[in-house]
């Protein structure tokens, strides 16, 4: 499938790979943690988290809210395409309107910004819960355990994901929409997470300190929270901080095919796909919402990235 | 060896069952009645039972099931007497709003599934593949860097968005490009090509970045490997040394992506099929679930799976057989 599906993200799995690994055969490995790029990204993500968190108090500021018709910004005549240029942005609505109903962009930017982080940082938070617990799990009682967990995660990544998550989205009735996807992302999330982890502890579990704290008398759990846990730390951060921008995408993916939020609530995918029978008498209706998704997710990827690259590189974060 | 193909068989056998077990599971617990829905607004309850006992749903749980599994291998009969549909085995659903067995309806979109996903693999593997060499060989320049730009919009660019964008850029404002439209390849095979290009171009970017990226960083990897070292100390040319030497350890990891890729794309490549109006499996699978056609949404999720699970085994024979340090270790 075109789009990566949290069981199966190509790019958490590849980019996994050098961990392990010496420092990347880059010639010099990276020291410096803030580049032009990673300031940039910062900067972008705190204020589409600011937009999530203040929500009610910035469309207080630009005057319109999300669900507010303004029929006086649409132009009957032309069939409700948006009075001004670029989809009619002006002081009064500054990403313009939508058409026909003439609700301020803007104000649903913001709303959706709140939907977005919501679900996929809640997904990546329960996702690594899930993820550190059964990889943790397999890795260090191995066995039976191991062999039932093994087998769960092998079942999900044959799982044709997208396919099974719309169905499954399409069935389940409309009640809190939100709620509802963090629980279909995490059932099918948690996976990439935890094949990780419990590589990585089988691995850590036959190191020399391991060991050594056995040898000393150090308890199970002592060994498990003191040795392991510190020394899969790493690993945790960069498979989370990349988790996020995939959630982000499939949420406004299974928005965007009309399975994720529904109206009126206003998601960055649904809003796209609201725009597609506009696409080109109004462009500007799927440019920023479009352009937000892009660049928020293309933001969390370049943190996730440059976290991986100094972790490869022997730093500590 | 042929205990190993012959555990790895069972176990995909065993996957697939449970796969079908699922799904049956959720329609049966979450899903409206489908009688309803077939019944439409003029409808009494005599009329929604006898279609409940004609589609086989007023059955226990695990009696449909085991129809349901006894229909792929020996075929199934629907109703009975006079208004009795037959469907032959392989049998995985007939979708009475169609009136057509769900396998038929499968194959009948499979052209334009596989059509799209060969087309894309061609350019993702070309662009992703010399994307990946050049940025790992000028690592550290502005080649890398440009490469690696490249690579991380098309991780981070939802396709759905990038259509609308080349839409509105190349047919709309440029007008070199055609508005999409499903035209045969024998019709017209100039018009076809045109019609096909976007899709291929949406749909391969994803994964030219992602190929992209694993090239990169494999061929770096495989750069400092003790082989290379003695490969340079004996003297031997450069090009030899890439083309012998680290191309291919470097490139078989992508066998199996590849491999994983192009089976996941034949059980339908959804959101770019939906956007463009192609009329492939993932569509029927999307148009499926717009009308709640079940038999149909299951009978694409078991395909889908099927292939994803065949793809595996083949996946791990092959890499087995091109990677010589796997093979004397497992012999």
């Amino acid at each position: 499938m075109a789009m990566p599906t949290p069981a199966t993200v190509p790019d958490v799995e590849s980019g996994a790979a050098p961990l392990s690994a010496a420092p990347l055969a880059t010639g010099r490995s990276p020291r410096r943690l803030f580049t032009g790029p990673v300031i940039l990204s910062i900067a972008f993500l705190s204020v589409v988290l600011l937009m999530a968190v203040f929500a009610p108090f910035i469309t207080k500021i630009s005057g319109w809210g999300p669900y507010t018709f303004d029929p006086t910004a649409v132009d009957p005549a032309t069939g409700g395409i948006p009075i001004g240029p670029f989809g009619g942005i002006s002081s009064e609505h500054w990403f313009g309107v939508e058409p026909q109903s003439g609700r301020d962009i803007f104000a649903r930017i913001v709303y959706g910004a709140r939907v977005s982080m919501l679900i996929a940082l809640s997904a990546t938070l329960l996702t690594t819960l899930l993820g550190v617990l059964f990889g943790m799990l397999a890795g260090t009682f191995g066995g039976a355990l191991d062999q039932v967990i093994s087998r769960v995660m092998d079942f999900l990544m044959a799982f044709p994901t997208l396919i099974f998550m719309i169905a499954l989205l399409s069935a389940l009735p409309n009640i809190n929409r939100p709620l509802m996807l963090i629980t279909v992302l995490s059932l099918f999330g948690w996976v990439s997470m935890a094949r990780i982890i419990r590589s990585q502890t089988m691995s850590l579990n036959r190191r020399e300190f391991v060991e050594a704290a056995h040898a000393s008398g150090a308890s199970r759990a002592a060994i498990i929270f003191r040795e392991i846990l510190p020394n899969l730390s790493g690993s945790i951060i960069v498979i989370a901080t990349l988790a996020v921008p995939t959630f982000i995408g499939v949420e406004a993916g299974l928005s965007f095919l009309g399975v994720g939020i529904t109206p009126p609530t206003a998601s960055w995918g649904q809003m796209i796909s609201a725009s597609v029978p506009w696409f080109t008498a109004v462009p500007s209706y799927f440019l920023i919402p479009g352009m937000f998704l892009f660049l928020t997710v293309l933001s969390a990827t370049v943190l996730g990235d440059r976290a991986q690259k100094l972790i490869a590189g022997g730093h500590r974060l | 060896m042929s205990s190993y193909i012959a555990r790895r068989l069972l176990w995909a056998v065993l996957t697939l069952l449970a796969v079908t077990f699922f799904t049956f599971l959720v329609f049966f617990a979450l899903s409206p009645d489908p009688a309803v829905a077939i019944c439409g607004q003029t409808c009494t309850p005599d009329r929604i039972a006898t279609i409940q006992h004609q589609l086989g749903i007023d059955q226990p749980f695990l009696v449909q099931f085991g129809t349901f599994l006894k229909g792929i291998f020996a075929g199934r009969t629907y109703g009975e007497g006079a208004s009795a549909i037959a469907c032959q085995a392989p049998c995985i659903g007939h979708s009475f709003q169609n009136g057509e067995d769900v396998l038929t309806m499968i194959f009948g979109r499979l052209p334009v599934s596989v059509t799209l996903a060969v087309g894309a693999a061609v350019i993702w593997l070309v662009f992703g593949i010399s994307l990946g060499l050049v940025s790992a060989l000028k690592s550290e320049t502005g080649w890398d860097r440009a490469s690696m730009v490249v690579a991380l919009a098309g991780v981070a660019l939802p396709n759905y968005f990038l259509a609308l964008v080349l839409q509105y850029v190349l047919v709309v404002k440029l007008q070199v490009l055609p508005f999409p439209s499903s035209v045969g390849f024998t019709e017209d095979p100039g018009l076809w090509f045109q019609s096909y290009l976007m899709p291929w171009i949406v749909l391969a970017f994803l994964y030219v970045a992602l190929y992209a990226r694993l090239t990169r960083t494999n061929v770096l990897d495989t750069l400092n490997e003790n082989f290379m070292r003695t490969a340079r100390a004996k003297g031997l040319p450069g090009s030899l040394i890439l083309r012998r030497h680290a191309l291919r350890p470097s490139l078989t990891p992508l066998v199996t992506l590849f491999g994983m890729d192009i089976a996941t794309l034949l059980g339908g490549a959804l959101i770019t099929e939906t956007v463009f109006g192609l009329n492939g499996v993932g569509k029927l699978a999307f148009d499926a679930v717009a009308t709640n056609d079940q038999p149909v949404i299951m009978g694409v999720t078991l395909f889908a799976a099927f292939f994803v699970v065949i793809a595996n085994i083949v996946v791990d024979l092959l890499y087995r057989f091109l990677d010589p340090r796997l093979r004397t270790v497992t012999r």
